[in-house]
């Protein structure tokens, strides 16, 4: 996508306990993907309120990811 | 391990040996020789510089030597400690005194070759063994061609393979050419159930393992084509055979009963032959053999014996019995984990906890008087509460992130951001230095907030926190911003979008770090008793366990009499006295001063949190209440009772423990017994039940054993699906073979029928290698009916922990937590659980009362500050949040007029389920209110995105 000049900006909701870790360990693998996303975690993706979406895409996200 | 790790009381010694064990239980004194690992752990940062600058290669063990190493290095980045170490055989500096490279490079200062070998003496109470299992012999991987042929690999070499941080990064290749591999074949039971090579026994895990791999390696290439050959298939495990359903259907994986004799090449394959149970014989090529290696005694177990004067079975595995399967030959000395058995992880976890509480149980005298506790200074209350006044630190971590991110460039964007009072970059923000200087900069600044931008706070917050701890701040007035982790390390290639990502990273953590509030970190009292419900082996051991480490406890049993299953059996299957082993225990039991034996009783309900819970027993009528800080599930299961099989009907067909009452009678049942049918899996495995009861295919070979005694001319009968006479068990299985007793395997779809005629009974049977069914007339038909859930639904809602499908009550995490549930405070064990014969049971019951007196012994429970807080003034009493909340934690409480939702901060676990969910947002969630997660939301965009819009002022 980013050949095609669209670079969007991801905000990601990650778990504490399963994605947040998975991103992590993706790093210590030295695993490379492109540096779209910012992270916010959380300690569960129970904890995400659809409002923290919604408030994502207005603040100019061009995607959520929660991953949990 | 990173807890280990991080225990004040735990010392971990590493490349340490044992040299003698004197004195006796209770005052041992134990002599240990360390060699230097020649890097100052204290002061390593585990950057990895040391190994990319060292020149000399070496094969890298822990990868199975299919990759390289530097004799600088660490096995892998989870290590504990994490810290790297140098191999001193392979070493320039240590050998020839050249080269000092790494001494050179590390910047932390942590590379010393000063260091020497030393021995210590240790002054222990008890001494528990824990050496793991060894690696079968070269010579028997050989007969099946390995060495020879490059592409027969170990099941070790190819989890290796198959491992995203492995040698090829988790593309599957064969070693001959570097190929992908299209077909595949396991060959099971390597070094396991083969005389041969002396170890007759089962490993247990090599079934499940091959099955694990082969979906790792379908799931890398979903072409590949995989044979997996079993004797038989022995995945017995909780769940396993589950698991292995869903595998053979998902990844189509082909099951192959035989075995194969030997491996040969042709060309650049590898071709198998094998003969399967209806006589045929079958050839076929396959790119790749892997090797599904059973588990050894260890190398060293005749040493480890001679030191510690223990004894070793006939395999060198420890010696120890089923009644007290923890406990060596010597007084003082335990064992646990693959030494005592080969075993699965689950099982090694549980062992490990059941040691210690035996250890605490012979120690408890002495509790307390060498432990280490760590204090804090008071809180700066004032500073606080302060205008947030918030430091930021950028960590180079060495070139991990410095080599990617501009460290420097991020540290002065962060200087203007709002409320920021000092900033700065630190080489390796987590050494023991700079941790240091951090509290000092932190002081002279009067720093209320501090923000860390460096690795990920899974690993490093608490460290940090600890830090803030010591200088008399709130832990939770600590943010972190992960770029190296998430990003210096995934975006290596794009220096300036990781430089950008860190400062975005940055201002989102210092948005969050301005609306941080000091938690409270406050502690419960724990009412020092224990309930165990279930008066059985299980239930019994824990409340002996828990009542001899001090505390007193309320044993509760349903029945009139204690023992439970275990009442029913004779002997076990390492041919103890059964009845001797429970007469002990409801002896000791009995007499114990600290614990209350309730017949006939049965728990009512029950209220409370970890360490506070109070239970309504009711007793024939009348009912009372028990106030205790901990509670065991040790409620046993039971006998599952046959439908069809005209079991009920003919008075000659009987259940296993059926036929072990009536040997236990004596010769005098079984004089006129000719033929005898034991009939395998009724009710288990898909026939009523889902799961495999574990224990009756040993029960099976033990019972028929038992029969040969009595009446040698007796011709048995053994119908199986799978024999599962895993461990030790197998030995008992090879004997009832070479005394006659005959096995014929059935499947599910054609299973064996019992006829009732005229005169007797007959069973029909589909015999594989000859092609057509036959009739076996019988004396005696026995049913092996496995073991089915108690009523568990009750207690499983009484107690808000969940059950499997199967109906046994769910562990927290089947391989880290076996014996502990969802619910804080409770833990499980025995036939509850799951299917599993004594020796099982037994360890588990000590694992059970280990874990239940950690809360009872420390007479305290911290609670986590990362909690839910409900505003009572704004809840509306609707109850959402009690009804979705996973821990039980939220209970609904009348004030005046109206219900009111209150959080059991004991019992939460901070998920924030409650939190989402409120209608009203009455509930915050400590370290992650809405405020601040608003706030990082507006943070992530850079102009602001409206900050202090209304969603963050509420």
């Amino acid at each position: 996508m980013t050949q095609e000049g669209y670079n969007p900006r991801i905000l990601g909701f990650f778990c504490h306990w399963c994605c947040y870790a998975a991103a992590d360990s993706a790093g210590v693998s030295r695993y490379q993907y492109p540096p779209n996303v910012r992270v916010i975690r959380v300690m569960c993706t129970g904890r995400i309120d659809v409002r923290f979406i919604l408030e994502a895409f207005r603040c100019g996200a061009d995607g959520v990811f929660t991953g949990g | 391990m990173v807890e280990a790790g991080r225990s004040p009381n735990i010392e971990i010694l590493t490349s340490a040996t044992l040299k003698s064990i004197k004195g006796r239980a209770g005052n041992f004194t134990a002599e240990v020789f360390q060699q230097p690992r020649y890097i100052n752990e204290d002061l390593c940062t585990a950057c990895g510089v040391c190994t990319m600058y060292c020149p000399r290669p070496i094969a890298d063990v822990y990868n199975e030597r299919l990759d390289i190493t530097r004799a600088t290095h660490i096995d892998f980045p989870q290590a504990i400690p994490t810290s790297y170490y140098i191999d001193p055989k392979a070493c320039l500096r240590v050998n020839y005194q050249t080269c000092n490279l790494c001494a050179q490079t590390c910047t932390a200062g942590a590379i010393d070759f000063s260091q020497k070998p030393k021995n210590m003496k240790l002054k222990v109470g008890s001494v528990i063994l824990a050496p793991g299992f060894g690696r079968v012999g070269h010579d028997v991987l050989e007969k099946f061609g390995y060495g020879r042929y490059q592409d027969v690999v170990t099941s070790y070499e190819f989890e290796r393979l198959t491992c995203a941080s492995g040698p090829t990064e988790g593309h599957l290749v064969r070693p001959s050419d570097q190929a992908t591999p299209k077909k595949i074949a396991f060959l099971q039971c390597i070094g396991s159930r083969d005389v041969t090579c002396g170890n007759g026994y089962c490993s247990s895990v090599c079934c499940m393992y091959a099955i694990k791999e082969a979906s790792v390696a379908k799931e890398h290439e979903p072409d590949l084509d995989i044979s997996l050959f079993f004797m038989d298939v022995r995945t017995q495990g909780k769940g396993f055979d589950a698991a292995r359903k869903r595998a053979e259907e998902k990844y189509g994986l082909n099951v192959i009963r035989a075995r194969v004799p030997k491996i040969d090449q042709i060309d650049s394959k590898l071709a198998l032959t094998w003969t399967t149970d209806d006589g045929e014989s079958h050839s076929d090529l396959f790119d790749m053999v892997v090797l599904s290696v059973g588990l050894d005694a260890p190398e060293d177990a005749h040493a480890i014996a001679d030191i510690a004067g223990i004894e070793l079975n006939s395999y060198d595995f420890c010696k120890t019995s089923h009644g007290a399967p923890l406990s060596t030959t010597k007084n003082g000395i335990y064992v646990a984990g693959a030494f005592q058995g080969p075993k699965d992880i689950p099982e090694s976890v549980t062992q490990a906890s059941g040691v210690a509480a035996i250890a605490s149980e012979l120690l408890k005298e002495g509790r307390g008087s060498q432990t280490i506790t760590v204090t804090y200074p008071d809180e700066d209350k004032a500073l606080e509460e302060e205008e947030p006044r918030i430091g930021v630190f950028v960590c180079h971590c060495g070139v991990n992130i410095a080599g990617v991110v501009d460290v420097k460039a991020v540290r002065d964007y962060a200087a203007s951001l709002p409320n920021v009072a000092y900033y700065e970059d630190t080489l390796y923000s987590c050494s023991q230095d700079a941790l240091k200087a951090i509290a000092q900069k932190v002081k002279e600044n009067r720093l209320n907030r501090v923000v860390i931008a460096a690795c990920s706070p899974r690993t490093h917050e608490p460290l940090f926190q600890e830090t803030l701890r010591s200088i008399g701040l709130n832990p939770a007035l600590f943010e972190m911003a992960n770029i190296r982790d998430q990003c210096a390390w995934v975006h290596a290639q794009e220096p300036e979008e990781a430089t950008q990502k860190s400062k975005d990273l940055v201002r989102m953590a210092v948005a969050k770090a301005r609306l941080l509030e000091p938690l409270a970190q406050p502690t419960v009292d724990v009412t020092q008793k224990a309930l165990v419900l279930g008066g059985g082996a299980a239930g019994m051991t824990v409340a002996l366990s828990i009542a001899d480490q001090g505390f007193e406890t309320v044993l509760v049993e349903k029945s009139k009499v204690l023992g439970g299953n275990l009442r029913k059996l004779t002997w076990t299957v390492d041919g103890q006295d059964a009845r001797k082993i429970l007469k002990d225990l409801v002896r000791k039991v009995e007499k114990h001063p600290k614990i209350d034996v309730m017949l006939d009783s049965e728990l009512e309900s029950t209220s409370g949190y970890v360490g506070n819970f109070t239970s309504t027993i009711s007793t024939g009528g009348k009912t009372e209440m028990v106030n205790h800080g901990v509670m065991v599930i040790a409620t046993g299961g039971k006998e599952y009772k046959p439908k069809g099989y005209c079991y009920g009907e003919s008075r000659q067909v009987l259940t296993q423990l059926e036929l072990e009452q009536r040997i236990a009678k004596g010769k005098s049942g079984f004089k006129t017994t000719k033929n005898v049918v034991m009939i395998q899996c009724v009710g288990s495995r898909g026939e009523d039940m889902e799961h495999c009861s574990r224990l009756c295919c040993s029960q099976a070979v033990k019972n028929a054993l038992k029969i040969k005694e009595l009446k040698p001319d007796a011709n048995i009968y053994i119908l199986y699906r799978d024999m599962r006479t895993y461990g030790f068990s197998e030995d008992l299985y090879r004997e009832a073979r070479q005394k006659g007793v005959r096995f014929l395997r059935y499947t599910p779809d054609n299973r064996p029928e019992v006829v009732k005629q005229a005169r007797g009974i007959k069973v029909n049977v589909y015999d594989r290698l000859l092609g057509e069914e036959i009739s076996i007339p019988a004396n005696l038909v026995v049913l092996s009916t496995g073991i089915a859930p108690g009523e568990n639904e009750n207690l499983s809602k009484l107690l808000k922990v969940p059950l499997t499908q199967d109906g046994f009550f769910l562990e927290a995490h089947a391989k880290l937590r076996p014996v502990e549930v969802a619910v804080d405070g409770v833990y499980l064990c025995g036939l509850a659980h799951g299917p599993k014969g004594l020796e099982e049971a037994v360890s588990q019951a000590k694992a059970a009362a280990a874990k239940a007196a950690i809360p009872l012994v420390k007479g305290k429970v911290a609670v986590e500050p990362i909690v839910s807080r409900i505003d009572k003034a704004t809840c509306i009493g609707c109850g959402i949040c009690a009804s979705l909340c996973p821990f039980n934690a939220i209970q609904m409480v009348k004030e005046g007029k109206r219900k009111k939702a209150e959080t059991i901060t004991a019992s939460c676990k901070g998920c924030g389920i409650c939190a989402s969910h409120c209608p009203v947002l009455a509930i915050s969630m400590g370290g992650f209110t809405d405020e601040e997660i608003f706030a990082q939301i507006h943070a992530f965009s850079p102009d602001g995105c409206g900050e202090g819009s209304e969603a963050e002022k509420k």
